[in-house]
């Protein structure tokens, strides 16, 4: 289990943090690729940060960044400016109101992928839950604010909860999945376990653990 | 107007040539008025496999850029009517090519021919792209190991998201699979994915599947596209696809090893 998406800004100095991120990239490259990043702030309150230049060179790195947490008002202005949300928890200002009437999503909020999604496509619902009808194959990313459900194999990386909504979960078909994770818990394939590939499972956080289970 | 058909396949070496032009010989042999374009400029050899190399005066880049026409620039191919090819240029790179100009070429060619034939690159990059952009058809050419597959997926994605018709929301490139190279030997001994494991992973139609051959080194080596060798078993499952392709049902061949006259004795 890995929890690798929260990154702390320190600095900045765009030269400095891209060459801190390259090397820690470098450790691992395949794995870092396409992940979602949640930008911290909290220490760099009243500076200036430049946004649109911080999400480009997480871009170019191969990361996605999803969203921002700990910023002050003129940070936040800012991160929505280059389509950054804000992110609730950890944060020192007013936390971003809730739909009050109802956590489900509004009835048409599901994003619905017929096709297969195919290696090196990305798939993201954002706001709401994706329902893939068909196959994510291996190379492939499917990712969705809310649930995750794929009702062909699954042999790509599934991400659910990627703004940090820790009761989003994962549906399969078949699980064969590269990775899996919910609100920034990772697994890997090699750590999913033999009797639970290829079935039908339900994947969902379970404290802070990730818990897959038979259907 | 013309159907546009892009052999493609990601990755490199798995028979887009050679499957480029046994199609386009095929179907002008079946009565249809055929052209087939090389799209690997720099690189250009389906000239050679076709066996026109020596009479090549202009090329694609020329026609694009108003240099020739393509009555100067198509040649007619010496043993099938109906059958014409527009080689590739070898001195020039590849950003030679421009969308515009390829789709200029490929409107004008439309008036004339019944099918298009375009033997894209290999990659995903650009050149592979404009081979691919106006497509009506692929035929995605995949050998069956692990990297051929992956590549072929990573295509497939292209062609439903990059391609003209993706692009204008009409309806979606045809898509077949042609499994080539297949060693049904290797693949019992599980040194290669088989049929069902390739077809699962990529589901998309099957049209066919071409035997690992020695013929199609000796046809390329002779400038005679396979399927115009009807005792090898390749220029067979060639012509078993284009049929396959032009509607007919046909049963597939060549899946299973043959067994040779002392096989049979020992029952092995
Ligand atoms: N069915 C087959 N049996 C044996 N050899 C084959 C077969 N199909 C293709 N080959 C051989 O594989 C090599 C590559 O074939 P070809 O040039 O058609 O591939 P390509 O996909 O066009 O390559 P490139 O990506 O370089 O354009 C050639 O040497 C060819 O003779
Ligand atoms: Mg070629």
């Amino acid at each position: 289990m890995l929890t690798l998406s929260v990154l702390h800004l320190l600095s900045s100095d765009m030269d400095r943090l891209a060459a801190h991120l390259d090397a820690k990239l470098a450790s691992a490259p395949e794995f870092f690729r396409g992940l979602p990043v949640l930008i911290d702030f909290e220490v760099m309150a009243g500076q200036a940060v430049d946004m649109a230049a911080l999400k480009d060179m997480l871009v170019a790195r191969k990361l996605m960044p999803v969203g921002v947490r700990g910023v002050d008002e003129a940070q936040r202005a800012a991160a929505e400016e280059v389509g950054l949300g804000l992110l609730a928890g950890g944060s020192p200002i007013a936390r971003r109101e809730e739909p009050s009437q109802s956590t489900k999503p509004a009835a048409g909020a599901a994003m619905i992928v017929r096709h297969p999604v195919r290696s090196g496509q990305q798939v993201y619902a954002r706001g709401g839950d994706l329902v893939v009808l068909s196959s994510v194959s291996p190379g492939a990313e499917v990712l969705a604010d809310g649930h995750v459900h794929v009702y062909g194999p699954l042999r790509g990386r599934a991400l659910a909860g990627v703004q940090g909504d820790t009761e989003a979960r994962i549906f399969c078909q078949s699980l064969n999945a590269e990775l899996i994770a919910i609100a920034g818990n990772y697994r890997v394939s090699e750590h999913i376990r033999e009797e639970e590939r290829g079935h039908p499972v339900q994947i969902f956080l379970d404290g802070d653990s990730l818990r897959i289970e038979t259907l | 107007m013309a159907r546009i058909i892009v052999v493609t396949s990601g990755k490199g070496g798995v028979g887009k040539t050679t499957t480029s032009a046994a199609f386009s010989t095929g179907l002008a042999k079946a009565g249809h008025k055929t052209v087939v374009i090389d799209f690997d400029v720099g690189l250009r050899n389906l000239d050679l496999i076709m066996g026109c190399e020596r009479r090549v005066v202009y090329d694609f880049v020329n026609v694009i850029n108003g240099e020739a026409n393509l009555g100067q620039t198509l040649i007619k191919d010496k043993r099938i009517d109906n059958l014409f090819i527009l080689p590739a240029s070898q001195t020039r790179d590849k950003d030679a090519l421009t969308l515009e100009g390829v789709g200029k070429v490929l409107e004008e060619l439309s008036q004339e021919f019944d099918y298009i034939v375009c033997d894209s690159p290999a990659g995903i990059e650009r050149g592979a792209l404009l081979a691919a952009y106006y497509a009506d058809e692929a035929i995605v050419v995949t050998n069956p190991e692990v990297s051929s597959v992956r590549d072929s997926d990573r295509v497939l994605g292209i062609l439903s998201s990059k391609t003209r018709r993706a692009e204008k929301g009409e309806e979606p490139i045809k898509e077949h699979l042609l499994l080539t190279r297949y060693s049904p030997a290797r693949v019992q001994k599980g040194e290669m994915l088989s049929v069902e494991d390739v077809g699962e992973i990529l589901a998309i139609d099957l049209l066919g599947v071409i035997p690992e051959s020695k013929s199609v080194l000796n046809a390329s080596n002779a400038g005679v596209p396979v399927i115009l060798d009807q005792q090898s078993d390749a220029g067979q499952a060639y012509e078993d696809a284009v049929a396959r392709f032009l509607g007919e049902q046909r049963p597939h061949r060549f899946l299973s090893e043959k067994k040779g006259f002392l096989g049979r004795l020992f029952g092995s």
